[in-house]
């Protein structure tokens, strides 16, 4: 009944359009603005089917088909790009998440309040460092002089100082705990709101049945803020794409090229380097529509199996 | 039953050591870089170049930050990373704001279509490219205003405050508008006051955003010297180190003429760049967490 009402409050008048005059106006500001700078660009796309030239703009260049996309994939390149960033994406994804889980739950069973704070409050730090600063650190800790040859060479595991960004097979892990590092804490935070949510009498009972930290952790915290893992996963599977391009740019230099270019990179080199706008568009519609894809089948995946869902 | 509780009592302590264990070398993890960089940034430069600086400087300094504070394009850069955050993040607060106001309105007749509108940009979007064609067709490359303007409106933020706002009860708007007062007036001097806490969290977010952005300004001023940002003269910077790392001793010479070099320089200018952020974040955190948990729970 009272839906019945809302849905005829809602009818279109004159009388209505005029009492909410202001909110239609801001509404149509914003969404000229929207069409603008969010939907305009998606006219681009054009390009990536086109041999563009900015002369003669989006209508007056020659149509040339998939021949773009057909050069993407016969490039090693940009199949390696491909790979870099899934690889370099899923193993930043599972190393951030079990590390802010970690931390979530360690920090949970801290009982000094005072403790518990100081923890906190710095774990949060790096994530407002700029990917500028934070590569300039983790540049100085790994260099020839730096804190990690340091100790290595003190406690004899090496004699002489590694230039770990010049090796290949240590680009990867670099780039991972440089994720790890800046972001542990800012992560944790929600998985912190989600264990305080938990029923503080579940963990009585457990008490009571004689239950062990580890125990109450395992069968009580964990699958307490399996939900929220869940979606978080789901939200970030989307992104893994999109999570390659700041410190892959930034750490990479031409001895570890093979293993840092990312799409990103690649679209930043032919499209704008390059000025070849038809590829770099055409290598950006790949991402977006497997990022797209990837949202989809992990939202069906996780209604299969009876999890939240996004949407 | 006694036998169970020593052993649950010794279990329990076992833990505790290896979640102190954790916890601490977490921290150290976490502020040693940070504080290495600070005692290199006070260090004599030739010195610096020897390694060997932990926490403390040990040939102490103030010639970096005399450097740095000297330089030209980083003070420019630090002039515009200063206005563009003012700026950038009160235009997307009011805008924000306004948006989410409107489509929390109850009777506003587009309600769910203006919120999908938005929603549909947070997974669909041009791609560099086009994006980079469409800012120099608008006259935005090279100018002050592609700072500004394309982050006006982030669909995040919008929903964010949207959540926020749908908690507010309704029967405020209600008895204003029985007292005669227009939407507008709802929003600046009902609706506005009560999101204080909100508005913090997206001024935070947003703030940060752009004090720390680094790739608009290589991507589309790089020609333009007058609108660098900070965060970029950093990454020159930065760049600058990384090729010599190779040489430390090309860089030691080099130094001795000069009595610095880019490692100590470099060190300074991220203190510089870091320090407000540092000085700010401890007292934002309840904005934050709760910024974060509404974001969470949005869907």
């Amino acid at each position: 009944m009272a839906r019945v009402k809302a849905k005829q409050d809602r009818k279109i008048t004159w009388k209505e359009i005029k009492r909410q005059k202001s909110l239609l106006i801001v509404a149509f500001f914003v969404t000229v603005y929207g069409i603008i700078f969010y939907y305009l660009p998606l006219a681009g796309w054009l390009m990536a089917f086109q041999n563009f030239k900015p002369k003669s703009g989006l209508l007056g260049s020659k149509f040339v088909g998939l021949d773009k996309f057909k050069f993407l994939f016969e490039d090693a390149t940009f199949i390696r790009a491909i790979r870099n960033t899934f690889c370099m994406g899923a193993l930043n994804l599972l190393t951030t998440t079990v590390m802010a889980i970690l931390f979530a739950v360690l920090l949970n069973e801290i009982r000094s309040k005072i403790a518990k704070k100081t923890v906190q409050t710095i774990s949060y730090l790096p994530h407002f460092l700029s990917w500028i600063i934070v590569t300039g650190i983790l540049h100085d800790a790994l260099s020839s002089t730096g804190i990690i040859n340091d100790l290595l060479l003190r406690f004899g595991v090496i004699d002489q100082a590694i230039n770990f960004f010049a090796y290949p097979k240590f680009f990867w892990p670099i780039v991972a705990f440089a994720n790890c590092w800046k972001e542990t804490g800012w992560n944790a935070i929600i998985y912190l709101a989600a264990i305080t949510a938990i029923d503080p009498c579940l963990y009585e009972a457990a008490s009571i049945d004689g239950a062990s930290r580890l125990q109450k952790i395992r069968y009580i915290t964990l699958p307490g803020i399996k939900p929220t893992i869940m979606i978080l996963l789901l939200m970030n599977v989307g992104n893994v794409l999109n999570a390659g391009f700041e410190v892959q740019y930034l750490l990479g230099n031409g001895l570890v090229q093979k293993v840092s270019q990312t799409i990103d990179i690649y679209v930043l080199n032919w499209g704008i380097s390059q000025n070849d706008f038809s590829l770099g568009t055409a290598a950006g519609i790949f991402k977006s529509v497997v990022s797209i894809a990837l949202i989809v089948v992990c939202n069906q995946m996780a209604k299969r199996a009876g999890e939240e869902r996004l949407f | 039953m006694g036998k169970n509780k020593v052993k649950s009592s010794l279990e329990s302590k076992i833990f505790t050591i290896i979640n102190v264990v954790f916890m601490v070398s977490f921290v150290v993890v976490t502020l040693y870089p940070v504080l290495n960089t600070v005692a290199i940034s006070f260090n004599d430069g030739i010195d610096a170049v020897r390694g060997g600086i932990y926490l403390w400087p040990r040939k102490f300094a103030l010639k970096n930050y005399q450097t740095v504070l000297a330089m030209e394009n980083l003070v420019t850069g630090a002039k515009v990373t200063v206005a563009r955050t003012v700026l950038g993040t009160a235009s997307a607060l009011v805008v924000n704001a306004l948006l989410a106001y409107v489509v929390s309105r109850k009777r506003f007749l587009f309600k769910s279509q203006l919120s999908l509108f938005w929603v549909i940009t947070m997974y669909v979007n041009g791609g560099l490219i086009p994006v980079f064609l469409l800012y120099r067709n608008l006259g935005l490359t090279g100018t002050f205003w592609v700072y500004v303007v394309p982050g006006m409106v982030s669909a995040w933020n919008m929903l964010v405050l949207r959540t926020y706002m749908l908690g507010l009860p309704d029967s405020l708007e209600e008895s204003a508008q029985l007292d005669g007062a227009g939407y507008m007036t709802i929003f600046v001097k009902i609706i506005s006051p009560l999101c204080k806490p909100v508005y913090a969290t997206v001024v935070l977010f947003v703030a940060v955003g752009q004090w720390n952005s680094w790739f608009d300004a290589m991507l589309y001023n790089r020609m333009k010297t007058e609108y660098t940002t900070l965060q970029y003269e950093l990454m020159k910077l930065l760049s600058s180190v990384m090729q010599q790392s190779g040489s430390a001793a090309a860089a030691s010479e080099r130094g001795a003429a000069a009595a610095i070099t880019p490692l100590t320089i470099r060190a300074a200018a991220t203190v510089v760049t870091m320090l407000p952020i540092i000085c700010l974040y401890p007292f934002l955190q309840r904005y934050f967490v709760t910024g974060l948990t509404i974001g969470g729970v949005k869907e």
